[in-house]
């Protein structure tokens, strides 16, 4: 087990890539460390598989180089870089039964029979398949298939990391849960490498150490769940996690102050006006209503839901999202809103900028 | 998205199915350039010299064939059938796909096996009935005699393939244009049909496919008004003894419709044939 | 897709009964009617019950040609299967050679039967046919119209020329269709080409390998144009299979009773070997489902 460094990697579908939007995959530059949980979070499209693939060595990168531990492995065979990969769809060898399915790995590699069926039942037994081991596969349902994909992918115990391409996809909702838990047991247990492509934020921040969220083609922030949700990097984590997102107010800068349509927001802290087009973000759990003090606004509609309520309201002509505790009292004559000046984060052509350190505007992030 | 292959190492296999491929191909090509060959030669060079090229590159084996209307006329009774088969084929087993995808009915099952067991019966065991039957109705030697003779093996066929088109578009579409208040025969020929082009297509391919090959039928149910070329061939040859230059021409000159027609299918084979019923 | 109930839908499939009735049931009747009569000079009938039947049955000549018949398909199957599988493995994925060797091997299935026929008459013969003048260069004593062997070995050839292509086919479509997901997997399973072979593609080929063992059979089983062009069904009765058998029957010697007879007798065979076929293969499908 090593720990895996991508380096400028970058991938075209196309045999003659010109123009970056030819590229599935622009320059990542990242190392994922021997024994961590990562997700791979973002929307279809984005380039996450690609990634993943290439990792695995099912597709070769148009440019830079992987390396596991010190050894560059971007031209080696997926048999080579020892690795697992479990992929969206069930993928069962269907004349097998479910414990040949599960040994096929360890046969292949030459494993002696008692190790084998040693591995095969224990695995079996930690994905809830022991009763199913005699069957044949091709009649399952496609949890009990995916299941047995997900056993193959764990059943090799010197693989350099176990990829999961969105691998709960097929599954029912209360499934989903006992499978994810299941993975998060394995990885404990076995302390693999794991690479969790998926495109549900639940799935990411609950699987993983280490959130990895992509965007057209780049990885925009790595981070901790709560780094996330506290202070991302871009307008896309911010508008990507949450659930509703972030609010974003385009503003203008001056001093410690924001200056939106008809009003101005404090900072507390001087952002050094950058240039370029300026986006104030803040999370609707950090937005409060109140009777007296603050900006105004008018709500549009409260819902219930359980838990929490929530609220759309317009601020400055642009729709916001609140949310508040369900014990939060709201009133009619609650027509200002007051925002958490140390949640607040400030982009700059979609980056976010960070008081008291210059920034260079990272231009050309689309 | 697709895997590229990743490794140089399956270099070696991939050569080695280049020989199968290769093989195979040659097994293929090498009788028909056989025939190719004999047709661009004369009938001494044929008998008396062991030539891989023609000697004496001649096109009369083929000027006898395109100035002579008993032979021409073979090719286009042969179009003339072929084509009034696929469209009869076409018209009758488009509705019944339709009815066999969509709809449970009383006798369906049986109704579908039914129809598959005509494309076992074999050509021969009909010869003698249909020769009679189209006698006893005045159509023998007629091109419809034929297109509707083939359709004994073509429409079942027909009907499976459609069928199998069919049953991959959702019921949906046919439900939501129905609320939109479509009428059946609007619903089905303006946006139904289109839809299915390409199974349409790869249909009236093998439609044309069968029909265009058979000899047995064709040559019973006809005698001068609409004989087929292939059956022209045959006779020609057991009348005039041994014209091999002008048997091998006529034999190049029914390959030629096959090919244009692969041609313009040919990225529809593959899934064509990946469709049907089991 | 659960489909509705719906009676009208006979409507829809009304024209293809009426037309698949009048080519085949009145046609039929007609057969099984002669099949119990005896004729002269094809006008006079008259009842002769299953005198023809038991008078098939006790020939040699129904059985013989049955024997050919079957030995000829178990042949051919054997060959073309296999063959078509390996063709369908090989052939190149994507691109304009994918297109190519599609086109190539396709032209076959559109060559009229008695043009085959005539292709391998031409091909074959000792005296002006590259390959019979090659084996005999070669030392062979090959001459398909005076040998049985030499027939056999030759209308076998022609028909794997011929159809192999079919199976091949067939077998391209379905492999097409397997999601790359299932080699992504083989490949981060370690599993050997014929693994690969074995567990994937095998199975998945199932479906349309039924259908081609079908065609093939019912195809073959019912071959007249091209042998009958190629060998006339000689040297001697060698390759006089039941079509050519029979068409000599009822339109050579217009012995109308005898061929009826014959016919249904070998349309009943014909039905019988392919249900029989589908069901253990169906049966055979569904066993290992249920497991």
């Amino acid at each position: 087990m090593a720990s895996i460094t991508l380096e400028n990697l970058a991938h075209s579908y196309h045999a003659q890539p010109i123009t970056d939007s030819d590229f599935a995959l622009k320059a990542v530059n990242h190392e994922w460390e021997d024994g961590r949980a990562y997700a791979l979070l973002g929307p279809s499209g984005c380039g996450k598989t690609t990634l993943l693939n290439i990792m695995s060595g099912l597709l070769q990168p148009t440019r830079g180089r992987i390396l596991f531990g010190d050894t560059d492995v971007t031209h080696l065979s997926t048999a080579e870089r020892n690795i697992a990969q479990v992929f969206q769809f069930p993928v069962v060898y269907d004349t097998m039964t479910v414990g040949q399915n599960l040994a096929f790995p360890l046969r292949n590699r030459g494993m002696e029979a008692g190790y084998i069926a040693d591995r095969v039942t224990r695995i079996a037994e930690m994905i809830g398949l022991e009763q199913h081991l005699t069957k044949k596969a091709r009649g399952l349902t496609a949890d009990l298939k995916q299941k047995i994909s997900l056993g193959r992918g764990v059943v090799r115990e010197d693989v350099n990391a176990i990829l999961f391409d969105e691998p709960l996809t097929v599954i029912d909702p209360h499934m989903k849960w006992e499978l994810r838990t299941q993975l998060k047991s394995l990885h404990r247990e076995f302390g693999h490498t794991m690479v969790y492509v998926t495109h549900d934020q639940t799935e990411a921040l609950t699987f993983a150490d280490e959130v990895v969220v992509m965007h057209d083609g780049r990885v925009v922030q790595i981070g901790t769940p709560q780094e996330l949700f506290e202070t991302p990097a871009h307008v896309f984590v911010g508008y990507f996690i949450g659930s509703p997102g972030m609010n974003f107010i385009p503003v203008t800068l001056d001093g410690r102050q924001a200056i939106a349509e008809g009003g101005a927001i404090d900072l507390l802290q001087d952002f050094e006006n950058p240039g370029g087009d300026i986006v104030l973000g803040i999370r609707p759990e950090f937005v409060r209503l109140s009777r007296d003090t603050g900006l105004p606004i008018e709500v549009k509609q409260v819902r219930d839901a359980g838990r929490h309520k929530f609220i759309s309201a317009v601020l400055f002509g642009s729709e916001i999202n609140i949310v508040a505790d369900a014990g939060t009292e709201i009133a009619a004559e609650m027509t200002k809103v007051v925002f958490d000046p140390s949640k607040i984060s400030v982009f700059c052509n979609d980056w976010r900028i960070n008081a008291g350190s210059p920034q260079t505007a990272k231009v050309g992030a689309s | 998205m697709s895997a590229q292959p990743s490794s140089r190492k399956r270099m070696p296999r991939i050569r080695w199915s280049a020989i199968v491929m290769i093989a195979y191909l040659l097994f293929l090509l090498v009788p028909i350039y056989w025939l190719v060959v004999m047709s661009f030669k004369s009938n001494s060079e044929i008998l008396n010299a062991f030539t891989l090229f023609p000697d004496e590159f001649t096109f009369q084996n083929y000027e006898t064939i395109l100035t002579d209307p008993s032979w021409y006329m073979g090719y286009v009774n042969s179009f003339i059938y072929v084509a009034l088969n696929t469209v009869i084929s076409l018209a009758v087993a488009l509705p019944a796909a339709y009815a066999f995808s969509r709809y449970r009915f009383y006798g369906d099952n049986h109704l579908f096996f039914w129809l598959l067991t005509n494309r076992m019966a074999p050509p021969a065991v009909f010869a003698l009935p249909f020769f009679q039957l189209y006698s006893s109705v005045s159509l023998f030697d007629t091109h419809i005699a034929v297109a509707l003779a083939h359709c004994l093996f073509n429409v079942p066929l027909a009907v499976w393939i459609l069928e199998g088109f069919m049953r991959g578009i959702p019921r949906e579409i046919d439900e939501t244009a129905f609320m939109d208040g479509y009428g059946f025969t609007r619903f089905f020929t303006r946006i139904f049909i289109p839809m299915i082009a390409p199974g349409i297509g790869v249909t009236a391919f093998f439609c044309f496919m069968f029909s265009w090959v058979e000899l047995l039928l064709s040559r019973t149910l006809t005698s001068v008004d609409a004989k087929p070329i292939t059956a022209i061939m045959t006779r020609t040859v057991s009348a005039s003894g041994l014209d091999w230059g002008v048997l091998a021409a006529a034999g190049v000159l029914t390959i030629i419709p096959g090919a244009i027609v692969i041609y313009f299918v040919r990225s529809y084979i593959a899934k064509g044939f990946a469709l049907g019923r089991v | 897709m659960e489909k509705t109930v719906n009676q009208r839908a006979w409507i829809l499939v009304l024209p293809v009964v009426l037309l698949v009735a009048f080519s085949s049931v009145i046609p039929m009747m007609t057969v099984v009617n002669y099949s119990f009569q005896d004729s002269f000079r094809g006008n006079d009938f008259f009842w002769v019950g299953l005198e023809w039947y038991s008078e098939l049955l006790r020939s040699e000549r129904l059985w013989d040609a049955l024997g050919r018949q079957l030995l000829f398909s178990f042949i051919i199957l054997l060959i073309e299967i296999p063959l078509g599988i390996l063709i369908a493995l090989s052939m190149p994925k994507k691109g304009w050679l994918a297109s190519l060797c599609l086109v190539l091997i396709a032209l076959p299935l559109l060559i009229p039967y008695n043009v085959v026929g005539t292709i391998w008459q031409i091909f074959g013969r000792s005296d002006i046919g590259l390959l019979g003048r090659v084996l005999i260069d070669l030392g062979f004593s090959y001459n398909y119209a005076q040998n049985a062997f030499d027939a056999w070995a030759t209308v076998i050839a022609m028909d794997v020329w011929h159809w192999t292509s079919l199976v091949a086919l067939l077998s391209y479509a379905g492999l097409r269709s397997i999601p790359s997901a299932y080699y992504q997997a083989a490949k981060i399973d370690q599993a050997s080409r014929w693994s690969v072979f074995r567990y994937i593609e095998l199975p998945k080929l199932r479906g349309v390998l039924i259908i081609a063992v079908l065609l093939r059979f019912m195809d073959s089983f019912m071959i007249y144009t091209e042998p009958f062009v190629l060998t006339g069904g000689g040297p001697g009765n060698a390759t006089t299979f039941l079509s050519i058998d029979l068409v000599k029957m009822a339109l050579g010697q217009f012995d109308l009773g005898p061929a009826a007879a014959f016919s249904l007798m070998y349309f009943l065979v014909i039905l019988l070997i392919s249900y029989v076929f589908y069901t253990v293969m169906i049966s055979i499908d569904k066993d290992e489902t249920k497991q």
